[in-house]
């Protein structure tokens, strides 16, 4: 029962960063513009919260020119894909068992 | 025992917001990997541009004398100035008005869901399903070039079931159905090639709108 709730990944806790891991789960690449339009975000929030994410290796990032325009696209990394799913199960778990 | 009791505690207080949380989860998955602006009312008006196109397909080749059989049969080859050229410009201009309104019924259900409609959602299900789409339109050229016009209905709707098929996966699940109908109708075209016409009506014509029908009172009333 207890390990349950420490399933529970603290550093999913913000609506924000649950959002990021939702879209990078079920798509290769994704660039900062779309993650922003679909989380409906700003900039210096979404970046601070894809920081945090990053330092914790459960995202990776790589930039890209198109052109001239750089362009920020991120990635799901297996251990952030791993304890994402696990975290999405004791959340699951959490009302089966009631 | 109060563990138990500690953690349905816990929970109580974060019920509601666990299960915000999973609903985010899912549609966050769903909006960013599947393209969902498609209207059902797109499927209905491509339907209906698809029956008028049949029946003025049928007059093109009776006004013609082309003569089928009792079964709508065509007798090749086609001459190409009042039979294969007005059915042509026929065929494009239902493809073009189907398009148009399923584009602009789409950017209508984007704009009410406040989503883009030119999005990575949108360029992945259109590669998907422009892939298999375009070979089957050079095939159909290749067909119509060497006078084989008899398998040209049931290559229509098999390629274009395949493409619903493989587009399927990145939009509404339901597409994939259509395909598969749209296959199966196109083979039994191929082994009746006597009704070539009448399977395209029911292909592109009867098919969407029931498809359309459905998306739109499922989804969008």
């Amino acid at each position: 029962m207890k390990g349950i709730i420490s399933k529970l990944n603290k550093a999913f806790e913000s609506r924000i960063r649950l959002g990021i891991m939702s879209v990078l789960v079920v798509n290769e690449w994704v660039d900062f513009n779309t993650l922003k339009e679909l989380l409906d975000t700003t900039d210096g929030n979404l970046a601070s919260h894809l920081k945090a994410l990053e330092e914790k290796q459960f995202v990776k990032m790589k930039k890209q020119f198109i052109g001239r325009k750089p362009r920020t696209s991120y990635q799901v990394t297996e251990t952030g894909r791993s304890l994402f799913t696990l975290h999405i199960e004791a959340l699951e778990n959490l009302f089966s068992n009631q | 025992m109060h563990y138990k009791v500690l953690l349905i505690g816990i929970t109580m207080d974060t019920n509601t917001k666990k299960i915000e949380d999973l609903k985010d989860i899912k549609s966050m998955m769903e909006r960013s990997s599947r393209f969902l602006s498609l209207s059902g009312l797109s499927g209905i008006s491509a339907g209906i541009f698809a029956l008028i196109g049949g029946f003025i397909a049928y007059f093109i080749m009776d006004m013609g004398k082309i003569k089928y059989d009792e079964h709508f049969y065509l007798l090749q080859p086609l001459p190409f100035e009042n039979v294969l050229l007005p059915l042509l410009i026929l065929g494009s201009s239902v493809l073009i008005l189907a398009l148009g309104s399923a584009l602009f019924f789409s950017m209508r259900k984007a704009r009410k869901q406040g989503m883009s409609l030119w999005g990575h959602t949108t360029r992945r299900l259109l590669t998907h399903l422009f892939i298999p789409l375009i070979t089957g339109g050079f095939f159909i050229l290749i067909l119509i070039d060497s006078n084989d016009v008899t398998l040209v209905a049931s290559a229509t709707l098999i390629f274009y079931g395949l493409a619903l098929v493989n587009a399927g996966k990145y939009t509404f699940g339901e597409v994939h159905y259509l395909g598969i109908s749209e296959i199966i109708l196109g083979i039994l075209a191929g082994i009746f090639v006597h009704y070539g016409l009448v399977f395209w009506v029911l292909g592109f014509g009867v098919l969407h709108i029931v498809y359309g029908s459905v998306m739109y009172f499922r989804y969008e009333r």
